[in-house]
């Protein structure tokens, strides 16, 4: 199968819409060169840079049969736009008894590892589920931004897709031919046996490599790709733990009321999956600072591979001896 | 002095009178009906205002798109909605605009282009404007409008907006009901300039002043803004400066820094007394004719609560409805 840039297949996604349904316009402070190529300026706006104007238009828009897609480029940038986000786009058609739908999509960048310090390094994403009305996910691969874009373009609801700024270069698979993958879907990205660990983004590549090199020792590993982010598939995510007993949860955020706790929580709620850990639950997240600049503090800020095997080996911790008992 | 009568047909002019009074009645009842516990959490009346939303909606089309504010009673009547769903809304009936999810601070009526009122202040100008630059890609000459008021001529998406649709030449009105009053803080205390429409030449664009108890006037700036945004000339920023005859809501001990003199100038100005006394003067508009028109305004008013009460409120299961749309 061919291969695409994590970027490249988000790009194909939105084009290929567009291509589609000639409803949709994108709007961001720089125009995509290729996209402004394809369906010109009328199709294809650069902006002032006035994401909250931009961002309430897309809703306006919306309402009015059109299916926006307001591109903020990095995360940092939408928080000029937060009344628009959560008073406007997230309750309009709640609030409004659902006589309309706002098919609308933002995009963003999100996470670390730019060395572009705290206003571009952010991983706000729980900040956004906490508001109820919008629908977001954090995608992987190349496929699965792929599909997932598809899917939020040719969804009738505010839909907020978080990319990996770590990712945007990385290459992996894409069909040619056209396919969407479902929102609250996780994806089983490696199957094991003794843990499970549930990672967004960057970090299901630094939880695979985990896993990989744990093998070697005979422990296996299984990771959980939630993608969705709202909904949240806690179906599998349970189920991968109802088998495991142990859970290690991975995120470039920081831990307090983040998408980590929300996951604990899921585990924690359920009866039958509580049952069955062996272990408490183990975040491995982001230190809870702004992240720094300096490439000594930032790596020490990040979470990755060898802090996730840190965190398997403690939820691993005296597992012969219990099950020797 | 009232403005001479544009070129309107009478019964036209009478509608406008007629509209006006709807909106003044349904309030002087949803304010009753307020105190008396019948609706719920906050009324922001329009009263004193009315010139403002009818004036400017008798320049457009039914296919033409508003937006309003946390004000919005009167926008809604102006647009033509419907006092039934208005009044069970505010009833917090199933039968209401939003089944009883929105109250008085977010009716809307997409059917008939009101994109809603908004609780937040100056948080209808972006969205509005997404109106107008929907209009102007469907190209068939629509224009949108956005109410707002003196205090959110001071909110940055007011000043955003302005910019955008200017530099993109949208088909928009931006229509500033300045009733020198942010809630409790007088405009004079947060304006630098008096005349909010002056800030129209930063972006390049039209900005008049107009007496917006005067309804012809603030009608004939509309219409002008209405045919140039058509034209594909761009927006026109419109001040209607006018008072708002109660306090900010109708909540009881509300207070009301305001100075009585001021108010009693203002009402003295009555923008529907002065519609009633020039159509007494130049059309066949008499007593008959007036007692007649409150009439049918008290009779739908009175058939709109009826059906608020008889309709059910939502079941509590219904709050987890229409989180998303399908």
């Amino acid at each position: 199968m061919r291969e695409l840039t994590y970027n490249e297949a988000a790009v194909e996604a939105v084009a290929e819409e567009m291509r589609r349904d000639p409803k949709i316009f994108y709007m961001s402070t720089d125009a995509l060169p290729p996209l402004l190529k394809e369906f010109g300026a009328e199709r294809v706006r650069a902006t002032p840079i006035t994401e909250a104007a931009l961002t309430g238009m897309a809703i306006g828009a919306a309402g009015c049969g059109f299916r926006p897609i307001v591109d903020w480029r990095q995360v940092t940038f939408c928080f000029v736009a937060m009344d628009q986000i959560v008073n406007q786009a997230a309750k309009i058609h709640y609030m409004f008894g659902g006589q309309v739908s706002f098919p609308i999509l933002y995009r963003a960048a999100v996470g670390g590892g730019g060395l572009v310090a705290a206003q571009h390094s952010q991983s706000p994403y729980s900040m956004f589920m906490n508001v109820a009305g919008l629908k977001m996910f954090l995608p992987s691969t190349p496929y699965d931004i792929k599909g997932l874009l598809k899917t939020a373009i040719r969804d009738n609801n505010p839909v907020i897709s978080f990319e990996s700024s770590r990712l945007m270069a990385r290459k992996g698979p894409v069909p040619e031919e056209d396919y969407t993958i479902p929102f609250g879907k996780a994806d089983i990205k490696r199957e094991g046996n003794d843990v499970t660990v549930v990672a967004l983004a960057w970090l299901v590549h630094e939880a695979l490599a985990a896993a990989e090199e744990l093998a070697r020792e005979g422990i296996s590993v299984e990771v959980v790709d939630p993608r969705t982010l709202v909904p949240l598939d806690a179906e599998t995510i349970r189920n991968s733990v109802q088998k495991t007993g142990r859970l290690v949860i991975a995120d470039e955020a920081g831990p307090t009321a983040g998408f980590s706790a929300e996951v604990a929580a899921v585990i924690a709620e359920d009866a039958a999956t509580f049952a069955r850990l062996k272990a408490p639950v183990k975040r491995v997240c982001a230190l809870q600072v702004p992240i720094p600049y300096s490439p000594v503090l930032e790596n020490h800020v990040f979470p990755d591979r060898n802090r996730i095997i840190d965190g398997i080996r403690e939820v691993l911790r005296g597992r012969r001896s219990a099950e020797a008992a | 002095m009232q403005s001479l009568s544009p070129n309107l047909p009478p019964e036209e002019q009478r509608e406008m009178l007629r509209r006006m009074l709807t909106i003044r009645r349904f309030e002087e009842r949803a304010s009753a009906d307020y105190l008396a516990g019948k609706i719920y959490g906050v009324v922001h009346c329009y009263i004193g205002e009315e010139a403002v939303a009818v004036g400017v909606c008798t320049a457009l089309e039914r296919g033409d798109r508003i937006i309003s504010t946390h004000r919005g009673h009167g926008h809604c009547i102006a647009k033509g909605a419907d006092l039934n769903r208005m009044m069970a809304e505010l009833y917090g009936r199933q039968t209401g605009y939003c089944k009883g999810k929105g109250g008085s601070m977010h009716i809307a009526d997409f059917g008939i282009g009101m994109l809603g009122a908004n609780g937040i202040v100056a948080g209808g100008i972006a969205i509005v404007t997404g109106a107008g630059l929907a209009a102007q890609m469907e190209g068939k000459g629509g224009v949108a409008v956005s109410f707002f008021g003196d205090g959110a001529s001071n909110a940055g998406p007011f000043h955003e907006c302005l910019n955008i649709a200017a530099t993109w030449k949208l088909p928009m009105l931006y229509v500033c009901e300045n009733n020198m009053y942010a809630a409790q803080t007088a405009a004079a205390a947060t304006h630098a300039l008096s005349d909010v429409a002056a800030r129209a030449t930063g972006y390049g664009i039209p900005g008049v002043v107009v007496d917006g108890n005067d309804i012809f006037a603030v009608y004939q700036a509309a219409n002008r803004a209405v045919e140039r945004a058509r034209s594909g000339q761009g927006p026109t920023l419109i001040e209607c400066k006018t008072y708002r005859w109660r306090a900010h809501t109708e909540r009881r001990g509300q207070p009301d820094p305001r100075d009585p003199g001021e108010r009693e100038a203002w009402m003295r100005r009555d923008p529907i007394a002065q519609l009633e006394r020039q159509l007494r003067e130049q059309s066949d508009l008499d007593d008959a004719g007036m007692e007649s028109m409150e009439r049918d305004i008290m009779a739908a008013l009175e058939a709109a609560v009826a059906f608020a009460e008889a309709s059910p409120f939502p079941t509590p299961e219904q709050a987890t409805e229409d989180a998303f749309a399908a």
